[in-house]
């Protein structure tokens, strides 16, 4: 069983999002990139499914240097090598395009990510990436159990899930709960230090919707405090100022 | 030129949010002077139904009813929605951006060789290309997308516009598909799905719950707010990681991201993983007894005071002004 796993390199949730160069760059100063926390519970199901099935794990990631570190982290957690993919990842057909070459040429069984990044939310690249390679896709999955060579998941829909039932090579978009995160150990650190990391070049240069500039919501006004003993004023301003009743 | 709405159907009603994105090509058509929109719907579906979908502004309506493909299935629901387009030479696809829609989009973007864009929030801007405005990092910024190909693809984002309910019924016509086999390879089993609720990720309004709520045995008058209100349920992370609500009831950052008319936020103290699933509401209530409590912050109204009195007060004061 061969496992791919693609990780996104993005800032941590708490970050304060801010942009520069006139809007048209995101600003990293005082950032803390993590790996994705989507790709954080993908990465941490196919650690256990390589183990138990024997098999190799894989991680990628498309970006430039500054992404190595989340890479690394990847392979402390049980990945057994890395790819990166030496590009900005400009948009998702461009990270699709690279994601579907490298595992094509990789022939892997399984194909795991998040169910979307959580800097630009798009969730496009599982389903580009298995049009590409004429693929079945599925995200976002909440579990998933191997029986052979049948995939038995759980796909969350609004409202509730659906079970499925498809057969290998696939892909998976995944979400919580599909495994617990895993955090490193110090013998998954070190020996992080000295598996092998493959820089490759992209593919191709191909983007179709590339973002041009950026800006932040309006700010929000104070909040208009009601007092406790007099709820029935909140309903009139819900009704009347803010018309949303 | 027509522009093609992929319709999403569940136990044969169009979604709402469906005829939001039906409602958002008919106002890019207006701004484009393209058109007719021409909506697909995939599966078992009544006339009725169908034709109502002119009213959110659909001129015509394509029904392939393959009842396989009552079931969202991925791939055929792809090949469907490609070979409409191709067949009536459109150029631009709108869905509602859901967790079919997106896979469904995903598979077109390929196919179709078109640029995607999701989450997109308002109509395009033609002055310079074709420039998209979407939420992105959780609805905390929005980006400028340029669109560089002939065929496009917008996935769109709940209350992106407001749904049309004037227009004239549809002229709806049988539309056959030739779907491969292997697009009904992956089969579902089951769906378990809670019926005769609000789906929170649709709803207009949420009542949400977080650990001030003490205990899953306390939901019972949030859920009376919600039904007071048609509205949906939703909580916090903690909670639903303790057990006390469902998996898919978790609104913030790593659940769903919710963008309803108006959410009340019920004993939730608004960590910033919460407020990114729901900063694209328009309006904001927060009733916590914490004055400190960051989600004020956040708010547009608010209530300091303890949530088991406030909140059945305020599902009756709603009941009296109903």
């Amino acid at each position: 069983m061969k496992i791919l796993v693609c990780i996104t390199h993005v800032p941590d949730t708490t970050s304060k999002i801010q942009f520069t160069a006139n809007n048209t760059k995101f600003d990293t100063t005082g950032v803390q990139f993590i790996i994705g926390p989507y790709d954080d519970y993908a990465l941490a199901r196919a650690v256990e499914l390589r183990d138990q099935t024997g098999g190799t794990l894989t991680a990628l990631n498309v970006g430039e240097v500054e992404t190595e570190p989340t890479l690394r982290k990847a392979l402390a957690i049980g990945a057994d090598d890395a790819i990166r993919v030496n590009a900005f990842p400009k948009d998702s057909y461009f990270v699709s395009k690279q994601i579907a070459h490298f595992a094509k040429e990789g022939g892997y069984d399984l194909i795991f990510m998040g169910r979307e990044s959580i800097d630009f939310n798009g969730g496009m690249v599982h389903g580009m990436v298995g049009e590409l390679l004429g693929m079945p896709s599925f995200s976002p999955v909440m579990k998933l159990e191997l029986e052979g060579t049948t995939v038995k998941m759980a796909r969350e829909i609004e409202g509730g899930k659906e079970y499925l039932e498809a057969q290998l090579p696939l892909i998976a978009g995944c979400q919580e709960p599909i495994a617990e995160w895993k955090i490193p150990n110090m013998r998954g650190i070190m020996s992080a230090r000295t598996k092998p990391l493959l820089v490759v070049e992209p593919i191709s240069q191909d983007t179709q919707a590339e973002a041009s500039s950026y800006q932040l919501p309006p700010a929000k006004g104070s909040v208009k405090l009601v007092d406790k003993d007099h709820v029935s004023e909140l309903v009139r301003l819900l009704k009347n100022e803010a018309k949303v009743l | 030129m027509s522009i093609l709405v992929y319709l999403e159907q569940a136990a044969g009603k169009i979604k709402k949010t469906s005829l939001e994105a039906v409602s958002f090509a008919y106002a890019l058509a207006d701004k484009t002077g393209e058109g007719p929109v021409v909506a697909l719907a995939l599966g078992t579906l009544d006339a009725n139904e169908l034709a109502a979908v002119g009213q959110a502004g659909a001129a015509k309506v394509l029904h392939a009813s393959d009842e396989r493909l009552n079931a969202g299935v991925i791939q055929a629901h792809a090949s469907a929605v490609a070979q409409a387009f191709e067949s009536l030479g459109a150029k631009t696809l709108i869905l509602a951006k859901s967790s079919l829609g997106d896979a469904v989009a995903a598979r077109l973007a390929i196919k179709l060789q078109a640029g995607l864009v999701s989450n997109v929030v308002e109509l395009p801007n033609l002055d310079a290309g074709f420039v998209v405005k979407r939420s992105i990092y959780t609805g905390k910024a929005f980006a400028q997308t340029t669109i560089t190909t002939d065929n496009k693809i917008l996935a769109i984002k709940k209350n992106a516009i407001d749904q049309k309910v004037d227009g004239a019924a549809a002229v709806v016509e049988a539309f056959e598909v030739a779907i491969p086999a292997a697009d009904f390879a992956s089969i579902i089993t089951s769906t378990d799905r809670s019926t005769g609720e609000v789906l929170l990720p649709e709803a207009d309004i949420v009542v949400s719950g977080g650990r001030g709520m003490k205990g899953p045995e306390n939901w019972g008058m949030i859920e009376d707010l919600a039904k007071t209100l048609g509205a949906a349920t939703g909580c916090s992370k903690p909670v639903s990681d303790i057990g006390w609500r469902p998996h898919h009831e978790h609104v913030g950052q790593t659940g769903v991201k919710v963008a309803p008319t108006l959410y009340i936020a019920v004993g939730i103290s608004g960590a910033i993983q919460h407020l990114a699933g729901v900063n694209s509401s328009k309006c904001i209530v927060v009733i916590n007894k914490d004055p400190e409590a960051p989600f004020f912050k956040a708010a547009d109204y608010g209530i300091v005071g303890d949530a088991f009195e406030i909140v059945p007060q305020l599902t009756a004061a709603l009941k009296a002004d109903q």
